[in-house]
């Protein structure tokens, strides 16, 4: 036995086990949220069976089946659910129903034994619509102008055609309300500005004024014609709808402008499904989100994440390389440093939320107040930078991980051999020369690697973000093309702050959850593939100095 | 014809050697740096101890004692790297041509241009070989591609490095041998034309064909420079150089002619150390 201690080996095992423990963890994690919110984008069959519950009528339903457990019958029978003394638990099963509209709620819970006559018929058809949810049921009719164009087995192949013309306006429309209309708007409130401006300084002479409300008219000329415009696609857009029955027999009328997609999934090949769950998916990363965040894509947090994080380090990395120079380099080694060092490690370890709220009250309130007061009177009351920003959330960010890029920064030059450093002095390099041809370039890995350790830090806080910038919602994308195109003033989505407002204050949260998954697992994504890019860089710079070391 | 006299007193005859230089006087060079009472502390510890030596120009001076003698410490103080050092307190003068190196208006950039050093170990730049020997040009601002090209040419010829490396001169200096980036070092040094150069020990990281190649370009650059040279090696000292100085606990305790020092020491701790009674 003390032999066995001796040889080492105890502790290679030790090593290895919790190295393997940590891949378990990490590995695990990633399967978890990747089966879970992956597995939401897969067009499941739809369930249509006869639920007959002792001493009440049977009922017909339809839906996904979305979660099955099995419950304890004593719970049941609290609820006054009775089954034989033998029966001890009793499996039931969680039904996506849809049509919210119709029945009041999306998803039940139903009693395994009392489903009977259950069935996958072909008819099927499920709806994604732009609001209401999902709808399940069967299709009837395809109505122009509400008058019937197809019928029953018809009606399928006609709904498809006429979704592509739908989809094709809905296109257009979106790009008149967003884009066009968009511009417009951004240019008269210019030029609103620029009325207030003149005012302000005095110099609303009429010559001026009459300049601008002519160019106000040029817009509104502009406006009045894409509103025109507007009013005939829409008139367009709402000319078909269908006619569909849902599983109590009722049946509603729905326009083809609200459905995004139809399909009939009973009905699919395995690689019709296949390529309806990239096309899906594809939606997920790529359109905005619908539905209080419920449906639809991500795209603008994934945006806004990625930009934020581009942003912080564009500040974070200066500021921090310039800061370690001088503490390394320049400041006398004393009392005086090392309280600086130890202060810095500290600020690492401060709750990020306090960043947060120093954030709002120095980043938003003072100093952006103050950017109003001096730069944009014209819009006083309303706040440009004295509001929370993707700027402001990006410097908050930017403090929070600073003191990761001076540790590493500052680690980085102490490596760089003295020779080197006297090599250059020798040749008659002052000391700026010295560090700015060949201790700096030198220790560039070592600056990358602070600012990996920063987007790490960074892509994942949410906390301070929701005081600094983040919205649920933001109208735009901080980046567009409107002229100066790059808009730190704006609010932004972000994917931790989305997954939080999914998953915890979506009014719909059964039908949120895979969501939450399907976003944490995308944020991990974002943070992985920022971390790659900055290790390939630095792993790249490496390679330039290898042979120094040692 | 074997001289007697000739031989040194540790077994090293000096005529197979290949030296060719007559004995020398002191008193006829002309003198390119002299110390008055130099003392040198590192905090409360006295490095150096009223050194007073005048080292001829053009001219091969080396610098020999056991270790933690000061040799090295002397050296640094002619090109001001021991500015570097912190604690370092230093006494005395030390004049460069007449003019003292420690005046506040001296520009040190300036003073170290002037002379140039050579490390123990090799310290090539992580660039090209080609950017080695152009760092010291390019921070004097030239900026005419061709003249640059020529200067870099002709410092790796100077240090005998250009045959072995042309063609690839836009390769990482990293990639070449001990011996070549010590030569590589030289040329980098010499390439902005300093009046003096310092060598710390600049074979004793390399193997013996390295040394001998380096010694073999000392040989050759003491037509125009001032060199002086720390080394543990005694033959390697009486190889190379003309002068010879003996150093021990900080203070100089001989110098003069090489052939003399080795042959017909004047101190008694000089013979000591030559003969090898001495760690």
């Amino acid at each position: 036995m003390r032999n066995w201690f001796k040889s080492g080996d105890p502790w290679i095992w030790l090593n290895a086990a919790a190295v393997s423990v940590s891949l378990i963890i990490v590995v695990g994690l990633l399967v978890l949220i990747g089966v879970r919110g992956l597995s939401h984008f897969w067009p499941a069959r739809v369930m249509q069976a006869d639920y007959a519950v002792p001493d009440s009528a049977v009922t017909r339903v339809i839906g996904e089946v979305h979660d099955s457990e099995q419950v304890s019958a004593e719970r049941l029978q609290q609820t006054g659910v009775h089954f034989g003394p033998d029966v001890k638990v009793i499996k039931r099963i969680l039904l996506k129903t849809g049509n919210r509209d119709v029945i009041g709620g999306d998803f039940r819970w139903l009693l395994w034994p009392y489903l009977a006559d259950i069935q996958y018929p072909q008819g099927i058809v499920v709806l994604e619509r732009r609001e209401w949810g999902n709808f399940y049921g069967y299709l009837k009719q395809v109505q122009e102008n509400q008058s019937v164009v197809a019928q029953d087995d018809k009606a399928w192949g006609a709904l498809q055609e006429r979704l592509e013309r739908v989809e094709h306006l809905y296109e257009e429309i979106r790009d008149i309300e967003k884009i066009r209309i968009g511009e417009l708007n951004f240019k008269l409130e210019g030029l609103r500005l620029e009325e207030r401006r003149l005012e302000l300084h005095q110099r609303n002479t009429p010559e001026n004024l009459r300049s601008i409300e002519q160019e106000r008219k040029v817009l509104q000329a502009d406006y009045a014609v894409l509103q025109k415009k507007l009013n005939d696609l829409y008139v367009d857009i709402n000319r078909d709808s269908l006619v569909a029955q849902v599983m109590d027999g009722r049946t509603v009328t729905i326009p083809l402008s609200k459905v995004v997609r139809a399909y009939q999934p009973n009905a699919m090949s395995v690689f019709a499904r296949t390529a309806m769950y990239f096309e899906k998916l594809w939606e997920f990363v790529s359109d905005e989100p619908r539905e209080a965040n419920t449906e639809g894509g991500i795209f603008p947090a994934i945006f806004g994440t990625v930009m934020m994080v581009l942003i912080m380090s564009i500040l974070v990395t200066p500021f921090g390389v310039i800061a370690a120079v001088y503490l390394k380099e320049y400041a006398r080694q004393g009392v005086l440093t090392r309280t600086i060092r130890i202060a810095v490690n500290n600020l690492a370890g401060v709750p990020s939320i306090v960043y947060g709220v120093f954030g709002l009250g120095f980043f938003v309130y003072f100093l952006g107040g103050n950017i109003d007061q001096l730069f944009f009177p014209e819009a006083l009351p309303a706040p440009t930078f004295g509001t929370p920003g993707i700027l402001w959330s990006s410097l908050t960010l930017a403090i929070l991980t600073v003191p990761v890029v001076i540790v590493a920064t500052e680690e980085g030059l102490s490596r760089i051999p003295r020779a080197i450093r006297e090599g250059s002095l020798a040749l008659g390099a002052t000391k700026a020369e010295t560090l700015w041809r060949t201790v700096l370039p030198m220790a560039t890995p070592a600056m990358m690697t602070g600012m990996i350790l920063a987007v790490a830090r960074a892509a994942g806080e949410v906390a301070p973000l929701m005081l600094v910038g983040v919205v649920k919602l933001a109208p735009s994308l901080p980046l567009d093309g409107n002229f100066p195109f790059l808009h730190l003033d704006r609010k932004f989505m972000h994917l931790g702050f989305h997954i939080y407002d999914v998953g915890f204050q979506s009014p719909n949260v059964e039908a949120a959850r895979p969501l939450v998954y399907a976003t944490a697992f995308l944020l991990v994504l974002v943070i992985v593939a920022l971390n790659i890019a900055a290790i390939w860089i630095r792993n790249r710079l490496r390679e330039k100095y290898r042979g120094l070391e040692g | 014809m074997a001289n007697e006299s000739q031989t040194l007193t540790h077994g090293i005859n000096l005529e197979a050697l290949g030296r060719t230089h007559a004995n020398r006087r002191i008193e006829e060079e002309t003198i390119c740096i002299k110390t008055s009472q130099l003392n040198l502390f590192y905090g409360e510890k006295q490095a150096l101890r009223d050194i007073n030596i005048a080292l001829p120009e053009k001219r091969v001076s080396a610098f020999i004692g056991p270790s933690g003698c000061g040799k090295s410490t002397l050296l640094r103080c002619f090109n001001r790297m021991n500015d570097l050092v912190e604690s370092c307190r230093i006494e005395g003068k030390l004049e460069l041509y007449g003019n003292d190196i420690f005046s506040k208006k001296v520009d040190v950039a300036e003073l170290r241009r002037r002379v140039g050093m050579v490390f123990q170990k090799p310290n090539p730049f992580p660039k090209s070989i080609y950017e080695n020997v152009a760092y010291g040009l390019r921070l004097q601002a030239t900026r005419n591609k061709r003249e640059m090209d020529e200067v870099v040419e002709r410092s790796l010829r100077g240090a005998a490095l250009w045959d072995e490396v042309k063609d690839r001169l836009h390769d990482s200096a990293l990639g070449l041998s001990g011996g070549q980036q010590q030569r590589l070092v030289i040329a980098r040094a010499i390439a902005i034309e300093p009046e003096v150069l310092l060598l710390d020990e600049p074979a004793s990281a390399l193997d013996p064909i390295s040394t001998l190649k380096i010694e073999e370009l000392i040989s050759e650059l003491k037509d125009n420079y001032t060199i002086i040279i720390v080394t543990h090696n005694m033959q390697q000292a009486a190889r190379v150089s003309d002068y010879t100085a003996f150093m021990y606990m900080g203070e100089m305790i001989e110098f003069g002619d090489t052939d003399e020092i080795f042959t017909n020491p004047k101190k008694q701790q000089t013979e000591d150390y030559i003969t090898g009674r001495y760690g």
